[in-house]
């Protein structure tokens, strides 16, 4: 058999030089005259080991990383598999980073060929939809209903109602709306998903369309994310060449403006339509008005690609998994100062500090993690002592804070926070759609009166206001976009008061 | 550096009949129009609104709205930088300084056909500060490497730190 060896062509591995990394491994073969097949897959989720190059062996896969081109003929050198080679990790698999999560949305990511439909399915892909074609839309709901799945996109509601509620609505044109609009800073879990293995997120949509007899399913996946993108429109193909779309599904894929707001649900179908990503108001439910006014799921990527092995597996296997009311696995997201960052599936329940500490292995920059900011610009920042938290939905938010998406974003001791909850107000100025007064206006409000706090004006009168403001855009916005800006804001300031308080000078250099 | 056809009514035409006629597609023959153009032009306006039958109003209404549609040609060479909080919290406002000194200000005027624009999140947050150029992902950006860049150097030299 040809030797296989494995280089991501993931977007994160790519932009520390895997494609040049794969085209050495390709020259050198060809100069040594050895036959070899490279093969691009997604990413482990070790981002900080990236470019890991794999090399198939009896007992596995062995790795070795981070590799850089210029290390290629040295791994020849040393045989292939370079055994005893400074870079080797040896397996794979049995790296503490994997052999402590319980792989099932992301199993094959990192594995497969994301575009071999053959790859998909000797690892278990189309069990899902085959098991799902043998019931009754009624029976798939229920399963994954009884599963507890809840949306992976940050609100967390149950799935399963929503389908029960567009499965409920008067029949006619319905649709599957899968959010890829994920504009979070510190998550990457669907652009990794999508570029490892779209067919699951493919497959989960399928699902849903029978469930809830919609015959269209759109992708509303964000422009920033080019590679997802190639890597989605170039699995179509062969998904409906293999059975997996057509007879009564298909796909669309579309891509946004550069709009953070179309991660808002509403503000995503309006500009499926065209429009704008002005927020609309609920009632009415997507669910019942959705897409073109019809019924709509709209579903993040994590959620519809949860669905396959919960129909493969059984509600039961996905329940048995997590704690309290956050069930099923949770795919964290570690960025910004870490050392060791990347993606890891896990049930819901570890504790922040073992996240960065036992996963992460500290700050990057060596120095104490002073803040760290869960679910996204509109999550909280928590202090070092909230470090014992465990990550699931009910939790986060008895601190005040929330899980959202799964990011966690790690600042060391240098951080002013200050800084950042003007940032927080900035970023929704920026991106607010505007319909809604609280969060146009507020906002850029916000800007000036976290100016005027840093500057030491007024200092007392402007918490004041600032109190008074976040608790209007709390109360009066439409959307989470104006109705969370106030969590980090608050967040910082509840947590790390000293930093509110800078005498002016220091904080204007910060 | 002329990698986009100078802007053509026909040329522009065609691009927007491919993607249809109907109100949805509007966003579609956006980023087609650009694909082809490099930008928007001020007539495609009046272009796409003929094509699904909406005011020339709802049309600018929609351009205007996003972010990522340009009213005039791009440099040759466009740096997106991340300026998130997690390319933040690895020191990405430190690159935005370095760039008002190497002469090419994030979102100012391009200077010697390059241009540096703030972007939130490109998906690379664990190995920030990350950048996208002229399409390509970079990570763990730093002073040096933002120079070669600047300076007209292949991304692929910097992406391999």
């Amino acid at each position: 058999m040809t030797p296989r060896v494995f280089v991501p062509g993931d977007a994160a591995a790519v932009s520390m030089g895997a494609d040049a990394v794969a085209a050495a491994v390709q020259s050198e073969a060809a100069r040594q005259g050895k036959a070899m097949e490279v093969v691009r897959t997604g990413s482990r989720g070790m981002l900080w080991l990236e470019p890991l190059l794999e090399v198939a062996t009896p007992a596995g896969r062995l790795g070795f990383g981070p590799v850089r081109a210029g290390d290629v003929a040295g791994l020849f050198e040393a045989g292939f598999p370079a055994d005893g080679h400074a870079l080797a990790l040896g397996l794979v698999e049995e790296l503490p980073w994997m052999a402590r999560q319980t792989r099932h949305t992301f199993a094959r990511v990192g594995i497969v060929d994301p575009l071999s439909l053959d790859d998909y399915r000797a690892h278990g892909g189309l069990a899902g939809l085959a098991a799902a074609r043998a019931l009754a839309p009624e029976e798939i709901v229920a399963r994954v209903t009884a599963s507890g799945l809840r949306g992976r996109g940050g609100a967390g509601f149950p799935t399963g109602i929503k389908w029960r509620t567009v499965l409920g609505a008067p029949a006619g044109e319905k649709y599957i709306v899968c959010n890829a609009d994920e504009g979070d800073s510190g998550t990457f879990a669907d652009r990794m998903l999508i570029e490892g293995d779209p067919f699951t997120l493919i497959e989960g949509m399928a699902i849903a369309g029978l469930a809830v007899g919609a015959a269209k399913g759109f992708v509303y996946l964000r422009s920033e994310y080019p590679h997802a993108e190639r890597t989605l429109r170039r699995a179509l193909a062969p998904a409906r060449a293999g059975g997996l779309l057509g007879g009564g599904f298909d796909i669309e894929l579309r891509i946004g403006g550069g709009s953070y707001i179309c991660g808002e649900e509403t503000a995503l179908l309006e500009s499926l339509e065209g429009r704008r990503g002005v927020v609309r108001a609920k009632p009415p439910l997507p669910a019942l008005a959705g897409l073109f006014g019809k019924p709509t799921v709209v579903n993040n990527v994590l959620s519809l690609a949860a669905v396959p092995a919960i129909l493969a597996h059984g509600a039961e296997a996905h329940a048995a998994l997590g704690t309290g009311r956050s069930l099923g696995t949770l795919a964290v997201q570690l960025a910004g100062n870490i050392r060791q960052g990347g993606l890891f599936e896990l049930p819901f329940g570890i504790s922040l500090r073992e996240v960065i500490e036992t996963f992460g292995g500290g700050t990057r920059s060596g120095r104490p993690v002073r803040a760290v900011q869960v679910g996204g610009p509109l999550g909280a920042y928590l202090p070092a002592s909230l470090l014992d938290t465990p990550l699931d939905y009910e939790a986060l938010a008895g601190v005040d804070g929330m899980l959202g998406h799964g990011g966690i974003v790690v600042f060391d001791d240098t951080v002013d926070m200050a800084r950042q909850a003007r940032f927080a107000f900035e970023f929704c100025a920026k991106e607010s759609c505007g319909k809604c007064t609280p969060c146009r206006i507020g906002a850029t409000r916000g800007v000036e009166t976290m100016d005027r706090i840093i500057a030491g004006t007024e200092r007392a009168g402007n918490l004041a206001v600032l109190d008074d403001l976040a608790t209007l855009m709390t109360d009066a916005s439409l959307c989470a976009m104006g109705g969370l800006t106030p969590l980090p804001v608050l967040s910082a300031l509840r947590h790390f008061p000293e930093d509110f308080h800078r005498p002016a000078h220091a904080a204007a250099a910060g | 550096m002329n990698r986009y056809p100078v802007w053509n009514i026909e040329a522009a035409r065609a691009v927007i009949r491919a993607e249809g006629d109907t109100p949805d597609a509007v966003l579609p023959m956006l980023h087609a129009l650009q694909a082809h153009f490099g930008y928007i032009h001020r007539d495609a306006t009046a272009l796409v609104a003929e094509a699904v039958n909406l005011s020339r109003a709802e049309i600018h209404g929609t351009i205007s709205f996003y972010h990522d549609f340009r009213s005039t040609p791009p440099a040759a060479r466009v740096i997106r930088l991340c300026r998130a909080e997690a390319c933040q919290a690895v020191g990405c406002e430190a690159l935005v300084t370095e760039a008002a000194r190497l002469g090419v200000p994030v979102d100012g005027p391009a200077a010697d056909d390059v241009a540096i624009e703030s972007v939130y999140c490109l998906g690379n947050c664990a190995l920030g500060p990350s950048a996208l150029v002229d399409g390509a992902l970079v990570g763990r950006l730093d002073a040096a490497r933002l120079a070669v860049l600047v300076g007209g150097g292949a991304v692929a030299e910097v992406q391999m730190p």
